[in-house]
């Protein structure tokens, strides 16, 4: 049986910036996990990807990655994805230093 | 002190030239990351978690006052406002942007630093002892000999497409501070019967499948040294295994072929290429050994340092600590430790940067060291000075007496920066070194190695360290394993797994029980962590990390 689709969001790291950013719906790339896109749809997700990964001079390493939906919005399920959207441990850098 | 070569200057120039370009032509589009991706490890730039990170190399650790001003300038122009000093004797910059490299390049090119060879498959930055040049036991420098082979395999064809990446350290002491066992080759200079020549290591390496360096040659007389490294690389560029990335590194050729066999056809390669090297070579390093030449060294009295250290204790117990002999008994090696509790391990701030160039400038031949414990080296202070030394430091948090204790760590960026991490390294660092500070009992326990990798890559080099710590992804959490026993010294020695690993919460509580058994069986003060270990072997640490699994064999 083949696995269950868990939901994803399309995210990258920006060409200029090098920091992490993730496909909204309206084609954008934005820098909050939480007004990424969540795609439930294998095939859609498939689309999704492959129209993101052409966007050469926009973002570099494309990729799907794991979330669940809250009523926070989308959420990482691994330590890695939560890392990369806040930012370092030891320093104040990165998301969690833009958000304030 | 050593200054590149106009062929070197205008050779990075041009490589300079050359990367401005392919930046703009990759954010013009007319570059794909594909074909840029290359271009940008060549000269450093590696994309990681959160940002680009540009590695600097710092050859054989050493820098000038002035390179360390324009690091921290780097630092404040274009970065966060601090730099990161690394395993490899090399600084990294976490957070440039991709159009600010060519002019941080640039910048680093007018005190003749680049970034180039840091990556790829190409003899890599030789590292060297980082108090070559000032320690008392030293028979000679070994940077000129870095130097010689940096310069001889820079663009050198044999080189440039090799199964793996390579690293050569170099030493110039019996005791070994450059981890010379841990590398593809290691070099040892020695003396037989008045005539200087080399030990050879080949073989070493940490990552994935961890070796100590095996002996290929116990004296390679010093005009032999070339020709005798092309013939070691030749013969892998060989036999080396290219089907396999994880086996390819020069540790699997001479595991799997056996260093007999490793030497016979050394030997034989090493006629066959001798004859080509008529003493140039030679006349290299003389000139280069010239060049590293130590500096006027000052004579006056020690009072000063004496009263100091007599009257106060701070600075007495810092002065225990943190010096090393230098070969001049009037003087000394500082070390500046970039480990205050609760700092990260090898951070520098600009000012702190500045502060150390500073210092540097006005009492130490304006010279510093990255050592690859990840702090900063004085080589050569008269005693005079250190009192103040101490003071100046003491008002920019780079004071910490803890060089060779448990807070002195060594931890890789782990997953708070790098892409390849499985796990954490920092945090678990500062949490350590934190908890021993509030116990105060790092000066009881003494001399210890706590070494932290965020996966198996082993830029922590926890494989070595008394108490090695690795960070893994464990279905999903972060999860640490416990190496006991390693050693990366003359003595070098692979660290033992104690057993399953412990998580993010476990792991500081895990390395108190064991710093607690080594208190406890010590058979006195004098017995170091690694001594009582290799007395009582794993047993006790394990008993003590893992009860009810201890009682459950009993009880079966
Ligand atoms: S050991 Fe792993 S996590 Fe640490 S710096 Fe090296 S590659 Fe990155």
């Amino acid at each position: 049986m083949p696995r269950k689709f868990t939901p994803k969001v399309v995210t990258a790291n920006a060409l200029l910036e090098g920091d992490v950013v993730y496909l909204a719906e309206d084609d954008s790339w934005i820098r909050d996990l939480k007004r990424a896109e969540v795609i439930t749809d294998e095939a859609v997700a498939q689309i999704r990807l492959i129209d993101a990964s052409s966007r050469q001079s926009e973002v570099v390493g494309v990729y799907l990655a794991d979330v669940v939906e809250t009523e926070h919005g989308p959420e990482p399920t691994h330590f890695r994805e939560d890392f990369r959207r806040t930012g370092p441990s030891n320093h104040f850098h990165g998301k969690q230093a833009a958000e304030v | 002190m050593y200054r590149y070569s106009d062929f070197d200057a205008a050779f990075v120039a041009e490589r300079n030239r050359q990367f401005r370009q392919q930046v703009e032509r990759r954010i013009d589009g007319s570059l794909t990351e594909d074909e840029f991706k290359p271009l940008r490890l060549m000269n450093g730039l590696y994309l990681q978690l959160h940002a680009y990170m540009l590695r600097v190399a710092v050859p054989y650790g050493t820098l000038s006052a002035a390179q360390m001003r324009q690091l921290a300038y780097i630092a404040e122009r274009w970065d966060k406002g601090y730099g990161h000093f690394t395993t490899r004797q090399n600084i990294q910059y976490n957070w440039p942007e991709l159009r600010d490299v060519p002019d941080i390049l640039d910048a680093l090119a007018e005190v003749q630093m680049h970034a180039i060879q840091t990556s790829g498959n190409t003899i890599r930055n030789v590292t060297a002892d980082h108090f070559a040049g000032a320690a008392a036991d030293e028979i000679a420098d070994p940077r000129p000999v870095a130097e010689l082979i940096r310069q001889w395999s820079t663009d050198h064809p044999e080189f440039q497409s090799m199964p793996r990446k390579f690293k050569v350290a170099v030493t110039g002491s019996p005791h070994d501070r450059a981890v010379i066992a841990a590398h593809d080759i290691g070099l040892r200079i020695v003396e037989r019967d008045g005539a200087r020549g080399y030990e050879v290591l080949v073989g070493g390496g940490l990552g994935r499948t961890p070796m100590i360096g095996k002996v290929i040659t116990d004296f390679l007389p010093q005009a032999d040294l070339l020709p005798y490294l092309e013939a070691i690389v030749s013969v892998w560029n060989l036999i080396g295994r290219r089907d396999n990335k994880y086996k390819a590194r020069i540790k699997i050729t001479v595991h799997e072929h056996g260093i007999d066999e490793i030497r016979r056809l050394v030997d034989a390669r090493f006629a066959e290429l001798r004859p080509a090297f008529s003493g140039v070579d030679q006349q290299m390093l003389a000139a280069i050994e010239a060049q590293f030449a130590t500096p006027p060294l000052r004579d006056a009295s020690t009072d000063g340092y004496d009263l100091a250290y007599a009257k106060d204790p701070v600075f007495r117990s810092w002065a225990d600590t943190n010096l090393t002999a230098h070969r001049d008994p009037d003087h000394a090696i500082v070390q500046i430790s970039l480990k205050a509790h609760g700092a990260t391990p090898g951070d520098a701030s600009a000012e702190q940067m500045r502060v150390m160039a500073d210092l540097a400038e006005r009492h130490g031949h304006g010279e510093l060291r990255v050592s690859h414990e990840q702090n900063i080296v004085l080589p050569h202070v008269h005693k005079s000075d250190l009192p103040l030394i101490h003071a100046t430091l003491q008002q920019h948090k780079l004071a910490t007496a803890n060089i060779g204790l448990i807070s002195d760590i060594i931890a890789c960026p782990g997953m708070d920066y790098c892409a390849l991490a499985t796990a954490r390294s920092i945090p678990i660092a500062q949490e350590i070194a934190t908890r021993f500070d509030e116990l105060k009992l790092e000066h009881e326990i003494g001399d210890l190695k706590i070494k932290i990798s965020g996966c198996i890559n082993a830029c922590g080099h926890h494989h070595v360290g008394h108490i090695g710590i690795l960070g893994l992804d464990r279905a999903g959490v972060e999860n640490y394993q416990i190496t006991l026993g390693g050693d990366h010294t003359e003595t070098a020695a692979l660290g033992a797994r104690t057993g399953p690993g412990f998580p993010a919460e476990g792991i500081v509580g895990a390395v108190e029980t064991i710093v607690n058994t080594y208190l406890e069986i010590r058979e006195s003060r004098e017995e170091t962590f690694i001594e009582t270990f290799r007395r009582t072997g794993m047993a006790p640490f394990k008993a003590a990390l893992y009860p009810e699994k201890e009682a459950a064999r009993d009880a079966a």
